[in-house]
C-alpha cells in the first residue's frame, strides 16, 4: 500500500506530465483560458488516463510482449512492433465510448466536456502515459496507479496555469507577448517551480 | 489559395506552432541538440505530408462517425515505418528520440491538418498542405535548438564552436538551456519577434482600460 502512495505522489508531483514531461501541452496552452473549462478538461483526462493505461498494460502484457502469445502457442511471435498502433486504437476506441456512454447516460456531464472529449485522443499526455508504462515495466496495480497518479498530476497543472492566465488578462501585457507568448513564458516559470520537487526520493 | 501559398503560408503567416498552438510537446522535449532535433523534423514533415495524402484519398469513403479511428490508423502505421527506419540506420538518434517519435502520433500537426485540411481538398494540395506545416514546425524547432546547444553547451552538431572553460576556453556554457523551461522561454520570444514583424497576428486584449471622462480625474 505505501509503495502504491509513493508511485502516486511521484506521478503526481516530480514526474509530472505537463511541468516536467512537456506532454498534452497543445490542449494545455489551448483550453487554460477559464477555470471552469480546465476543471471539466481535467476530471476527462483523469477518467480517461486510468481506464487506457491499465487496459494497453492488459494488452501488452497478453498480446504483444516477446513471447506473449505463448498462451495460443506461438511462444516464438514478438508483436512489439505493433505497439504504436495498438495504443493509439485503444485510446482512440475508449475516447469513442465514452462519448456514446456519457451521450446516453449522463447527458449533463456529456454537454459540459462536449468539445473536450474528442480532443482527448490527439492528447500526448495519455499515449505518453500508455509509452512510459511499456517502457518502465509496470505491472497491473502499478498501471492503474500510475494512470490516476499522472491525470491527477495534469490537471492540477492545467487548473493552476487557469487560474494564472485568468489574472493575467487585467494586466498590461507588450503587443506582441499578448495571449499565447506570455502564456509559454508563464508555463516556463510554472515548471521552473515544479522542477523544485526534482531531488525529492519517496 | 495557390500551391506556393499553401506550401510557403504555414511557415510564417500562418505557423503552426507559434499561431495555430498546435504540436507543441516534442518540441520542447527534442531541441537540446540540433542533429536529434533535425532528425525528428524530417520525420515529422514525411509523417504529416504522406499521412494528408492517404486521408485525402480516401476522404470520400470514410463514414464520417469512425473518421478519426481512420486517420489514427493510417498515421499510426506511419509513424511506426519511421520509427523501424531509424532504428535500423540511425539508431544512436533512435534511443536519443526514444519515446517522442512515438508520440509524432499525437502531434497535433498531423492530426490537425488531416482533419482541418485533408478531408476538404484534393490529394495534391493536401501533400502540399503537410509539407508546408511540416515546414513551419520544423523552423521553430531548429531556432530553438539553435539557441539551445550554442548557448547550453558551446556546439552546434556536435562541433565545438565557442571553446567551453571546462577544455580550457573563455565560454562559461549556460546550463539552464539545457534544462527544459529554457525551451518555454525561447518560443515565447519567437513568438513575440514573429508578432513583432507581422504585428496582424497579434491576439486582441481581453478587457481596455477606458479612458477618463472627465479631465479632473486624470489629475
Amino acid at each position: 500500500m505505501e509503495y502504491y502512495l509513493s508511485l502516486f505522489v511521484r506521478s503526481v508531483f516530480i514526474e509530472n506530465m505537463a511541468l516536467a514531461f512537456f506532454l498534452g501541452m497543445c490542449t494545455f496552452l489551448a483550453i487554460s483560458k477559464k477555470v471552469q473549462a480546465a476543471i471539466g478538461l481535467g476530471i476527462a483526462v483523469i477518467v480517461v488516463l486510468t481506464i487506457t493505461v491499465p487496459v494497453n498494460n492488459l494488452i501488452y502484457t497478453h498480446l504483444l510482449a516477446d513471447g506473449a502469445l505463448a498462451w495460443a502457442g506461438y511462444p516464438d511471435v514478438d508483436l512489439s512492433f505493433l505497439g504504436l498502433l495498438s495504443y493509439i486504437g485503444v485510446i482512440a476506441a475508449i475516447v469513442q465510448i465514452m462519448e456514446m456512454f456519457l451521450d446516453k447516460y449522463v447527458p449533463a456531464l456529456y454537454s459540459a466536456l462536449g468539445v473536450f472529449l474528442p480532443l482527448i485522443t490527439v492528447n500526448c499526455a495519455i499515449m505518453g502515459a500508455s509509452l512510459f508504462m511499456v517502457e518502465r515495466d509496470y505491472n497491473f496495480g502499478e498501471s492503474v496507479v500510475y494512470g490516476a497518479g499522472a491525470g491527477t498530476g495534469w490537471a492540477l497543472a492545467i487548473v493552476a496555469l487557469a487560474g494564472i492566465r485568468e489574472k493575467l488578462k487585467y494586466s498590461d501585457v507588450p503587443d506582441g507577448l499578448r495571449g499565447l507568448g506570455i502564456t509559454f513564458i508563464t508555463v516556463g516559470l510554472m515548471s521552473l517551480g515544479f522542477m523544485s520537487f526534482g531531488g525529492i526520493d519517496l | 489559395m495557390s500551391m506556393k501559398d499553401t506550401l510557403t503560408g504555414p511557415v510564417f503567416n500562418n505557423n503552426p506552432i507559434a499561431l495555430q498552438i498546435l504540436g507543441i510537446c516534442s518540441a520542447l522535449a527534442v531541441t537540446s541538440s540540433l542533429k536529434v532535433t533535425l532528425v525528428m523534423c524530417v520525420s515529422v514533415i514525411a509523417v504529416t505530408a504522406f499521412s494528408s495524402l492517404a486521408v485525402s484519398s480516401i476522404r470520400k469513403h470514410i463514414p464520417n462517425s469512425i473518421r478519426i479511428i481512420v486517420q489514427m490508423v493510417i498515421i499510426a502505421s506511419l509513424v511506426i515505418v519511421v520509427d523501424q527506419v531509424l532504428k535500423a540506420y540511425f539508431f544512436t538518434i533512435s534511443k536519443q528520440l526514444s519515446v517522442f517519435v512515438g508520440l509524432i502520433i499525437t502531434n497535433c500537426i498531423v492530426m490537425g491538418r488531416a482533419e482541418g485540411f485533408a478531408m476538404k481538398n484534393g490529394p495534391v494540395a493536401s501533400f502540399v498542405d503537410g509539407v508546408g506545416n511540416g515546414l513551419g514546425y520544423s523552423i521553430v524547432l531548429l531556432f530553438v535548438a539553435f539557441i539551445r546547444e550554442l548557448f547550453g553547451s558551446g556546439s552546434l552538431f556536435g562541433m565545438q564552436v565557442l571553446q567551453t572553460v571546462n577544455d580550457g576556453g573563455w565560454y562559461v556554457p549556460n546550463g539552464l538551456l539545457l534544462l527544459p523551461p529554457s525551451a518555454f522561454f525561447l518560443i515565447g520570444f519567437f513568438i513575440w519577434g514573429l508578432r513583432a514583424w507581422k504585428s496582424e497576428q497579434v491576439e486582441e486584449p481581453d478587457f481596455k482600460i477606458c479612458s477618463n471622462t472627465r479631465a479632473q480625474e486624470a489629475v
